[in-house]
């Protein structure tokens, strides 16, 4: 393509990071030496050159793991090896709020100030850290640290919660949750004692699995069985667990047999549309346009959830054997696992697990020897919850930005590449390994006819043992709170926000609500993402409720103009009421509230824009706030 | 200099026409549009059959020549049996669909729309939009007076076209027309995210620094004036733009051999604007920098 | 014969093709809009090979992008062919019932392995015989191609070298299969039609052909000329000779526009007598006896221009004429007047009426059906001809229609202004986007990343010159030296020099470039000179001498 560039050109270090990814360049044309006897006389390009602009996220990321941020030397090599022009290239790293386009120290700390971990004390966190450290963004510690707000972390088990990335030829990240010594954080950001503060990056979150996962070692556990119980970084330990007997098993069954178990299973997707994953794979498998694509779908970035990382972090061979079993099932030879950018364990486990199955012929050009090809790539997500959208998700592997695609096509008929795509998120996976071993039936006997199986959830907020817990479909909401100690320091329930964000506030009448699809319908919640966020009598609903409407102004990306602007309108009339200045009356501007509601459910693209309202509208509906009575009624 | 052509004797006449290939003939299929039947063939959108059926939906981000990007959402129409109202624009009919243009929720969603715009973009030379705002009762001013808006100073770096990102609905047309869907130059993208998202340049670089090659096909798809010839801002900033005293002549183009048709506007004896009709085959509303910003040579005073 | 003067497919055939070969021509920036619909075609799945000597930004966009030697296109050519017959990737039907001279063409091209075409051409045979391949093997291929083919001195050969390759791989006379000149100016192709040609009248008929000339006598009512007249190089060869001692030049700038401007000014101010109808008082005007101020045909006036893709289109009148400038056809229907042959009221209709009378394949085009019908496509026989969408399906048909076409046994003749110690540099000519020839028109309008004329040089050249960006060098070809900035272009290999002529007041490019002509065309062969560049010290009284040069030629016209 006929592409302008500035001639701004990479520093060594970040031609050596792209290079590193991308191999080295062929010609001068794609970035490398011009060698004039050579290009002077024939070049290939045009379409073709562009057909790598998938690896346009991952170089990003190599650029920012290097320096620390975006630059414009860096990111103009990248367009030259891509052929992605610098518009759209710009386009797409200032979508992602991990990338920096801007200068910014190589260590950052990415401090959640989200639902849980506000709960948890993340305000008086933030606080100290804006007097001690500096004002959020700045840089600090001599120029080489720098802290930042940032929606949920997914580690809402150990609140409050701090992602830590430090740049450089060996780049570092870890999550320190929970925040235990402030000072400690507060130090190595202002008064680094060394660089990058080794320290920090020590706590790797597996040290206290116990806290995070209360059930751990328990007997019945269908999804968390290995989890704490089994070496999470080695495959022999994995099939002495019994591991990758379920792929023989689907090789003996056969794709068409397989699907049919699934189907059996009555298995339906974890991700929150809750559709039938027997029949997704099977749409798939009958597809006759080929190549046709995986995609696990581990964006796991709903406030309030964190059972896929723990899943991915330790029981990653599960999770690439379910995947193994879904490519055998659905055709498919090629696998994409999108991973969250804020999970770096569960980055480095599930990328061991993989290679150590490769290594082993379980991934490959010839899986268990049984003639069929199947591979695994990791994609890592920079920090946008809508990439969990699956239409958005695979725009974000192909290169562009992280916008949601119009509904239908689906994605089993156009999805990733363009390409009929199944995409199954992590919990859904798990489930499957279990579903080949022990037959459809036997699973579908477990839960309750509508909900079969079992069901992790991330109890976080007020309870005395948050975590991650699994529980039968028809568990009601009552007996999972007991699982979790009940409320906090013996207070009172006052509100429980299921499915996060996107999910709606229950009141503590629902704690007899059996918690399955049906029985959440029609109480008119939902199960969501398996969030349960549990509010006592001390919490100020409307401070979660501004969290909310503030997380989806940050998170819509802004293709459509009812979430675009509707989640902006949404948060300032949040603030209005919280203030006690509605605009015309207070009648009048919950009217107009429940038009925008209305007009965000009915006209956003994809489900972010549809739901940005649902657990703010459940919580006006059920409980008295802003000096309005609980307005009733079910959402609609 | 002067291309001379290379001439031969005329041909014998063809004993056949030559033709195209037979295009593949689509089934047709039968839906109701607010009760009313219509066919239309497979693969035609709601908005065709919309139309079919003589119902005017209003479109903003949706243009003929461009691929269908469904986000401005004023077209949306209600599904029987959906759960969300679909963009009329993109979604294909199918067959037995029963579909309401002016529910309810039609209404409300439109209606939302236009305030949400309204609130937060100034529409003031955007044509359509005061008419469909009365029809929907938009009444933007209920979200307040210090509600967020994408107000910011008009971008002037250039002789040819200004851009007035305080006028922007983000609708994607120009991004469509500078990329894939006609010019594949690619100086523009949406950057950023949310409502901080806006049309951008690399680095947002001033336009003579970035890709920009000044066709000014963005200008022709822009639906609010966001984007606008220079010549066309300046005269509506001295009050002097006036389209009822306009003409609009079609012509070709006075460069190279395509054989562009130009629409010349021509107000007080001067050309004012150079645009080409959508529906013309050669362009598609395209033009280069030369036949739509090359008319002046005309009108320069050295031929007076 | 093969055919007529005019491109055999339509635009809309372009996307839907298989394979472009864009041969010598920058579409991107020449023709952006033809290169939308080519656009198009390339992300249907179409394969682009740009044969360029430079990598254009439409090269760019190639999937393969040959950069041969300037004026190597018939050895190039040659080698595609034989590699395609070596392979057997020929169509053999088709050359079997529709051509004629395949033998002696098979022999011809034999010795041209891709190891010559590669020595000769300087695109590595590997490149050739992909290029071969791919033109051959697609189901439907176009060329396409500019003056990069016809500005040399051996244009006509050129084309026909492109013309065996269509014959050879029956890539003709289907839809999405073609050969297609891109006209370089808004009616090149109509001025062509309308038999403003040195051998034709209206609608390609020859004027030397007796019972097609007495049609024209009969419907003038006067009789005509039997012979053939000169074509634009033959007529300052006229002047040389002193045969011609009287020009009438409407809408042309010859004293910027033609090669070697030191002759054309002399010529141009030795003849007897000169009338320049122009828009405005160009260079040549200058020099003229008669200025007649003319009108904006495009916008100032009524009547039809043809297109590319033979699309006969209606051109009117948005506004008046300024001043005393008047319609073009007012202005000849008074000198006939005055001549004494009272053509009635001018009419661009009227006019148009009687070409439809005397030219076959204009005869279905009425004003009121290319008004309703967004202009028609020539051959249009009758008014219920649609006009044809693409020429010559008569070979397809079996037995063929009309004359067999023939391929043509052609000899590679590199450019006439030969590279030797001297001149060490080739220098190539063209159009930039934003510019068009003399910039006459395009000096109108302000564009942003205008930056008027340079000398572009590869990055090794100027390096070895030791020039940097901006500085100003003389440019010196055997003909004459003119002063320019350079401006270092990737683009470009070593050896290989680029200017435009789009800036003539201020560098006179073509005081650089070559008159020699085709003989046919009589077009100049603008695409190669021979050329070195002298680095020029502060004050250089060299530069001054040149600069007065060209203020002489300015002020003297």
């Amino acid at each position: 393509m006929d592409l302008r560039f500035h001639g701004n050109r990479p520093s060594a270090e970040e031609r050596a990071a792209i290079d590193a990814l991308l191999g080295a360049p062929a010609t001068g044309w794609q970035g490398g030496e011009r060698d004039a006897a050579r290009d002077g006389r024939h070049a290939e390009g045009g379409l073709a050159a562009a057909e790598r602009r998938d690896l346009l996220l991952p170089c990003l990321h190599a650029l920012q793991d290097r320096v620390g941020w975006v630059s414009r030397g860096g990111l103009e090599y990248v367009c030259r090896r891509l052929s992605v022009p610098p518009a759209e290239a710009w386009g797409v790293a200032t979508f992602y709020h991990l990338l920096a386009t801007e200068p910014r120290p190589p260590v950052v700390a990415h401090v959640c100030d989200d639902l849980a971990c506000r709960l948890a004390g993340a305000e008086r966190l933030c606080a100290r850290l804006e007097r001690e450290v500096g004002p959020a963004g700045a840089p600090a510690g001599e120029g080489n640290a720098t802290w930042l707000r940032s929606p949920c972390l997914g580690a809402c088990d150990r609140a409050p919660a701090a992602l830590l990335f430090a740049a450089g030829e060996a780049p570092r990240s870890a999550v320190v949750a929970p925040v235990a010594d402030e000072a400690a954080l507060v130090d190595a950001l202002a008064r680094p004692a060394h660089f990058p503060p080794h320290e920090l990056f020590t706590e790797h979150g597996s040290a206290d699995l116990r806290r995070s996962v209360p059930q751990l070692g328990e007997p019945g556990l269908l999804l968390l069985a290995r989890v704490g119980t089994v070496d999470p970084t080695s495959l022999e330990a994995y099939r002495a667990s019994g591991g990758y007997r379920a792929l023989a098993r689907a090789v003996e069954l056969g794709p068409e047999r397989l699907i049919e178990e699934k189907i059996a299973s009555k298995l339906v997707g974890r991700g929150g549309a809750a559709f039938p994953t027997g029949r997704k794979w099977q749409a798939v498998a009958r597809a006759r346009v080929t190549p046709r694509y995986l995609v696990c779908n581990a964006d796991e970035s709903e406030p309030g959830t964190f059972k896929d990382r723990i899943l991915l972090e330790h029981d990653p061979f599960g999770i690439v054997e379910a995947m193994t079993i879904a490519g055998y099932a659905c055709g498919c030879e090629r696998g994409f696992v999108y991973l969250r950018g804020e999970y770096p364990l569960a980055l480095e486990r599930l990328g061991e697990a993989i290679a150590q199955a490769r290594a082993a012929g379980l991934l490959g050009d010839d899986v268990l020897g049984a003639g069929f090809r199947f591979d695994i790539e990791i994609r890592r997500g920079a920090g946008a919850y809508i990439c969990g959208e699956e239409t958005a998700l695979f725009n974000s592997i192909e290169g562009y930005r992280g916008e949601p695609r119009s509904k239908p096509p689906f994605p089993v008929e156009v999805g990733l590449f363009g390409k009929p795509t199944v995409v199954n998120n992590v919990e859904t996976l798990a489930n499957v390994p279990f579903i080949v071993a022990n037959g459809g039936a036997s699973y579908a006997a477990k839960g309750t006819a509508g909900s079969t199986g079992h069901k992790l959830f991330c109890v976080s907020g007020r309870v005395a043992r948050p975590g991650l817990y699994e529980v039968p479909f028809g568990t009601t909401l009552g007996e999972l709170l007991l699982l979790a100690g009940g409320v906090a320091g013996g207070r009172d329930l006052a509100a429980v926000l299921l499915g996060g964000a996107a999910g709606s506030f229950v009141g503590p009448e629902a704690l007899t609500l059996p918690l399955t699809f049906e029985d959440t319908r029609a109480a008119g919640t939902t199960l969501g993402s398996g969030v349960v966020l549990v509010y006592d009598d001390l919490a100020d609903l409307p401070d979660a409720l501004s969290r909310i409407a503030s997380f989806f102004r940050h998170e819509s990306c802004g293709q459509c103009v009812p979430c675009r602007v509707g989640a902006v309108r949404q948060e300032e009339m949040l603030a209005r009421l919280a203030a006690g200045r509605p605009e015309g009356s207070l009648a009048a501007e919950l009217e107009t509230y429940r038009e925008l509601a209305q007009a965000m459910r009915d006209a956003s693209i994809c489900g972010l824009g549809q739901t940005a309202s649902a657990a703010i509208e459940s919580a006006l509906a059920r409980f008295p706030l802003f000096g309005a009575p609980a307005a009733g009624g079910e959402r609609p | 200099m002067t291309e001379t052509p290379i001439w031969f004797t005329p041909p014998p006449r063809s004993p056949r026409l030559p033709e195209a290939p037979p295009r593949e003939v689509r089934e047709r299929i039968a839906l109701e549009i607010d009760g009313e039947r219509v066919e239309v063939e497979q693969g035609a959108t709601l908005l065709d059959a919309c139309r079919a059926a003589g119902r005017e939906i209003p479109t903003l981000c949706y243009l003929e020549t461009l691929t269908p990007v469904n986000v401005c959402r004023i077209c949306v129409v209600e599904v029987e049996g959906a759960r969300v109202l679909a963009p009329a624009c993109s979604r294909k009919a199918e067959a037995g669909m029963k579909v309401a243009t002016e529910s309810p929720r039609v209404a409300t969603s439109r209606k939302l729309v236009l305030e949400l715009l309204a609130s937060s973009v100034d529409l003031s030379t955007a044509p359509g939009l005061a008419e469909l705002m009365a029809r929907y009762g938009a009444r933007p001013e209920r979200f307040g007076a210090n509600a967020a808006s994408v107000a910011q100073p008009v971008k002037v770096d250039n002789d040819l076209y200004v851009r007035d990102y305080g006028k922007c609905v983000l609708c994607y047309k120009c991004v469509e027309a500078c990329g894939v869907d006609a010019q594949n130059t690619f100086a523009i993208a949406v950057a950023g995210r949310g409502f901080d998202a806006g049309i951008s340049t690399e680095h947002d670089v001033p336009l003579p620094d970035s890709a920009c090659v000044y066709c000014g096909n963005c200008i022709a798809v822009c639906p609010t004036g966001a984007l606008m010839p220079k010549p066309e801002h300046d005269l509506r900033a001295v009050g002097r733009w006036d389209e009822a005293r306009q003409t609009r002549t079609d012509t070709i183009c006075a460069y190279c051999g395509v054989g562009c048709t130009v629409t010349l506007h021509v107000q007080d004896g001067a050309i004012v604007k150079a645009t080409s009709p959508f529906e013309n085959q050669v362009t598609r509303g395209n033009l280069c920098v030369k036949g739509r910003f090359g008319f002046e040579f005309v009108q320069l005073g050295r031929r007076r | 014969m093969f055919g007529a003067g005019g491109g055999t497919s339509s635009y809309r055939e372009i996307e839907e093709t298989d394979c472009i070969l864009l041969w010598g021509s920058n579409a991107r920036e020449t023709h952006p809009i033809f290169f939308h619909h080519l656009l198009k075609g390339v992300r249907s799945g179409a394969r682009l090979i740009a044969v360029d000597p430079r990598h254009t930004s439409s090269a760019r966009w190639a999937h393969l992008w040959a950069g041969l030697d300037v004026g190597s296109d018939i050895a190039l050519a040659n080698s595609v062919a034989r590699e395609i017959l070596a392979a057997g990737l020929e169509h053999k039907e088709f050359v079997e019932h529709a051509t004629s001279g395949f033998e002696a063409f098979r022999a011809h091209v034999e010795p041209w392995t891709l190891e010559r075409g590669e020595r000769e051409s300087g695109v590595p045979a590997a490149v050739i015989r992909e290029l071969a391949h791919t033109y051959a093997t697609a189901p439907r291929a176009m060329i396409c191609w500019t003056l990069g083919i016809t500005e040399h001195h051996n244009a006509v050969d050129n084309v026909l070298a492109l013309i065996n390759l269509a014959l050879l791989t029956g890539h003709v006379g289907r839809y999405g299969s073609g050969l297609n000149p891109l006209r370089g100016q808004n009616n090149v192709q109509g001025g062509g039609d309308m038999g403003a040609l040195p051998d034709r009248l209206a609608g390609f008929q020859h004027v030397e052909n007796e019972p097609l000339r007495q049609r024209f006598e009969a419907a003038w009512g006067v009789p005509i000329p039997p012979k053939k007249g000169w074509h634009l190089t033959g007529m300052f060869e006229a002047m040389e000779r002193g045969e011609l001692t009287h020009l009438y030049v409407l809408g042309e700038n010859p004293m910027r526009s033609e090669a070697d401007q030191h002759r054309t000014r002399k010529l141009l101010e030795g003849l007897e007598f000169l009338v320049v109808q122009d828009l405005f008082r160009t260079a040549t005007a200058e020099a003229a006896d008669v200025v007649l101020p003319g009108s904006a045909s495009w916008c100032e006036a009524e009547g039809t221009v043809t297109s590319s893709e033979r699309r006969v289109q209606r051109v009117r009148r948005a506004l008046p004429p300024p001043g005393e400038a008047r319609d073009d056809l007012e202005i000849l229907f008074e000198i006939a007047r005055r001549l004494g042959h009272d053509w009635g009221e001018p009419s661009a209709e009227r006019v148009w009426d009687e070409v439809r009378r005397v030219s076959p394949a204009h005869a279905g085009m009425s004003y009121a059906r290319l008004e309703a019908e967004g202009g028609l496509q020539w051959p249009c026989y009758d008014e219920e001809h649609p006009g044809e969408l693409f020429l010559h399906s008569r070979l397809w048909e079996r037995p063929v229609v009309g004359p067999r076409a023939p391929f043509h046994c052609l000899e590679h003749d590199p450019p006439v202004d030969r590279l030797d110690e001297e001149f060490p540099l080739r220098l190539t000519t063209g159009r930039r986007l934003e510019d068009f020839n003399t910039g006459v028109q395009s000096g109108g309008y302000v564009y942003p990343r205008r930056r008027g004329e340079t000398l572009d040089l590869s990055p090794e050249d100027a390096d070895r010159l030791g020039v940097a960006e901006g500085e100003r060098v003389r440019v010196r070809s055997r003909r004459g030296a003119v002063v320019a900035p350079v401006h270092i272009d990737e683009s470009l290999r070593p050896g290989l020099t680029f200017m435009t002529f789009h800036f003539p007041e201020e560098v006179a490019t073509n005081l650089l470039t070559i008159d020699a002509t085709d003989p046919v065309s009589g077009t100049a062969e603008f695409k190669a000179a021979a050329i070195r560049v002298e680095r020029l010290a502060a004050g250089d009284s060299a530069e001054r001498r040149d600069r007065s040069e060209r203020n002489d030629l300015v002020e003297a016209t």
